[in-house]
């Protein structure tokens, strides 16, 4: 019995996906699909998407949004295959695990016709996407850069830590090199603390014992930034330096906001460009106006007197 | 019963210059390192390099130790990393939601210690119960509990970061921060474990049963050796060290999040394999597995310590010396000898 009524409501359904194009306004469904909550930046981008995916739904009533989370490569290019086969996606925004493996399963979507928006971490071919919505790595190290070098001068010594070894790290790590150069502060070293605040902790307290003249450290991200920190008042020595992190988490946005001696900034790299990312695609389906192109976010320096419009308290990151 | 000496002991040959290398191997590995951590950097040996080292290494260590019964014991336990990770995120809710009720204070950290013992000696009973009583092989349940404890903990910061209120941070940051007589008190509560764990392994016959039980299972079955209740009891042992280390690194960063203790499990069964204990069961050495602990620290250390080694080699090193520190310790420096004589066959 049960399986008689799906399946009427399926042909019920079908014959209403068929007969839809006669209809005023089409239902349309819109694909999200991003990877898993696995640390405190992907924690902030579930948040973020699912607040922009409640928002739209309520605002567009027609318009219906699916949203996927997956473990790796390979659970996302299933999923992928899923919201095609199964949910009949019109549109895709999809944030790749990685860029090589999902670039083939991200091309079938758009052969099926799907409108696709891809964020943050870029396809290894192009012409797939339509729209395209990053933060920017480079502009992140090169924004950290221009602070380092309004505190500091030549002959001052600083630290970098720095993310896992990926494409993203080496951008934001190049900008700033090349910002500082020639400005006479003197790198004394750089490690990787792979974007996690033990590691951060640990690095920090082995730069501490090694170099005795620190007067600034650019963590690059905010949860080796709070590493950093403890390392550093551990040591006692928290009035002999600064610390720069970067994203825009909460806790250190709100340290930011308190005008804080040792965090007296941070530099943005929003999880919250997911939510960019959806209205951009829903915008395709509901504004005269055309929203095809390359949408690269800005990286702003945070201070205390603009910390406010980047602080979200809700969310976990 | 008595234990025979173990296949991998081998009768000593000549006493007389001939060290045993599979007693003092992982030490004489460690002195190394730290000579060629000293000559990278001399300040390897400055006083605060050394108490960051041995109190970094008490999280691992203080694991490892309960993994040298679970080992000796003929089990394996994968789960330890993610343990640590879910029972430092419930503390912190534990603690947090306290505070409402009660006010902030000493008690408060009691209670997450409370919660902290109670939550590892129950995750422990739970993987020994389903591998002895539910006859699953030890690696698939603390595979699936790892990865249970895992998404647990990212459910429960809802994907971020669970961070303990400011103001307990204050009172609860000596236990990670503070030190009785100079030493931390990390180092002291590892060097505690260490001593208890030697005791329990070598000294009763709870520790000869888990050897009896790891070299030959049903030779231990015949003996009347609850095989079942002592083995289940190694990973209880083990729950209750994940759980002292938890409560030692709670305040070191006041916070949990999915990537807490991301592969302390390998750690710690490669500090106890590297400190001597069998990969197999049947033979176990606490001090070994201190060494073993402080020796996977140091390798980190000294590669931050210095910048000839480029950052992306840093797997490799570790790699190699811990390669080079069990081949050390099986003995294979005396088989390359030029005054060993050879053995008539």
């Amino acid at each position: 019995m049960q399986l008689l009524k799906k399946i009427a409501a399926l042909a019920v359904g079908s014959a209403m996906a068929l007969s839809a194009p006669a209809m005023a306004q089409d239902n349309i469904t819109i694909g999200v699909s991003i990877p898993a909550a696995t640390h405190g930046w992907t924690g902030g981008l579930n948040w973020h998407a699912a607040q922009a995916q409640a928002r739209l739904q309520a605002a567009h009533p027609h318009i219906n949004i699916v949203l996927v989370t997956a473990d790796g490569p390979a659970q996302q290019a299933n999923d992928l295959e899923d919201l095609v086969s199964i949910h009949n996606i019109d549109a895709l925004v999809v944030l790749p695990f990685e860029s090589e493996p999902l670039t083939d399963p991200v091309r079938r979507v758009k052969e099926s016709g799907a409108f696709v928006t891809v964020v943050d971490r870029g396809l290894s071919q192009d012409g797939i996407q339509d729209v395209y919505v990053a933060g920017n790595n480079p502009e992140l190290g090169r924004i950290s850069g221009e602070y380092f070098l309004t505190r500091l001068g030549d002959g001052d010594n600083i630290v970098i830590l720095r993310g896992i070894p990926t494409v993203i790290d080496d951008e934001r790590f190049n900008a700033f090199m090349e910002t500082i150069e020639g400005s006479g502060i003197n790198v004394l070293d750089h490690k990787h603390a792979n974007w996690n605040r033990d590691d951060g902790f640990e690095v920090m307290q082995d730069f501490l014992s090694r170099f005795p003249d620190i007067d600034g450290v650019w963590a690059q991200d905010d949860d080796i930034a709070l590493g950093v920190i403890e390392a550093v008042r551990q040591a006692g020595r928290t009035d002999e330096m600064f610390v720069v992190g970067g994203a825009g988490m909460k806790e250190v946005i709100q340290m930011v906001m308190q005008g804080s001696e040792l965090i007296p900034v941070n530099v943005l790299y929003p999880p919250a460009m997911i939510a960019t990312a959806m209205d951009v695609t829903v915008a395709h389906f509901t504004s005269n106006g055309p929203v095809t192109g390359e949408y690269i976010l800005g990286a702003p320096l945070i201070t205390p007197e603009n910390a406010e419009q980047y602080y979200f308290p809700d969310s976990p990151f | 019963m008595t234990v025979q000496a173990h296949e991998g002991v081998k009768p000593a040959r000549k006493k007389f210059m001939t060290l045993d290398f599979h007693t003092l191997g992982p030490l004489l590995a460690l002195i190394a390192l730290c000579i060629f951590g000293f000559l990278l950097n001399p300040a390897f040996v400055s006083e605060g390099n050394i108490t960051n080292l041995l109190t970094r290494s008490a999280f691992i260590g203080i694991i490892a130790v309960g993994a040298t019964f679970v080992i000796t014991a003929g089990g394996i336990d994968l789960s330890v990393g993610s343990m640590a990770a879910v029972i430092s995120g419930v503390m912190i809710i534990v603690m947090n939601n306290a505070i409402g009720t009660m006010g902030v204070g000493v008690h408060i950290v009691l209670i997450g210690c409370v919660a902290s013992i109670a939550l590892g000696l129950a995750a422990g009973f739970l993987n020994g119960f389903m591998t002895t009583k539910g006859k699953i092989e030890a690696f698939i349940v603390t595979l699936g509990t790892m990865g249970i404890y895992r998404s647990l903990v990212t459910y429960f910061a809802d994907g971020g970061t669970l961070s303990l209120a400011f103001d307990v941070r204050d009172v609860y940051r000596p236990v990670y921060y503070g030190n009785i007589l100079g030493i931390p008190i990390p180092v002291l509560a590892f060097a505690v474990v260490a001593i208890l764990g030697w005791v329990l392994l070598n000294r009763t016959a709870y520790g000869r049963y888990c050897m009896a039980i790891g070299s030959n299972e049903t030779v231990a079955r015949y003996s009347a050796i609850k095989v079942d209740r002592v083995r289940t009891l190694t990973y209880v042992i083990q729950g209750f060290c994940v759980s002292i280390a938890t409560i030692i690194y709670v305040p070191r960063l006041g916070s949990a999040s999915s990537s807490t203790g991301v592969l302390w499990e390998l750690e710690a069964i490669a500090a106890v394999i590297i400190g001597g204990t069998m990969l197999k069961g049947g033979y176990g050495r606490i001090g070994g597995t201190v060494v073993g602990a402080i020796m996977l620290t140091t390798i980190g250390n000294i590669l931050n310590l210095t910048d000839i080694i480029s950052n992306y080699l840093n797997g490799a090193v570790q790699g190699v010396i811990i390669i080079a520190a069990v081949w050390l310790q099986r003995g294979n420096l005396t088989t390359l000898s030029p005054f060993r004589r050879k053995r008539a066959s």
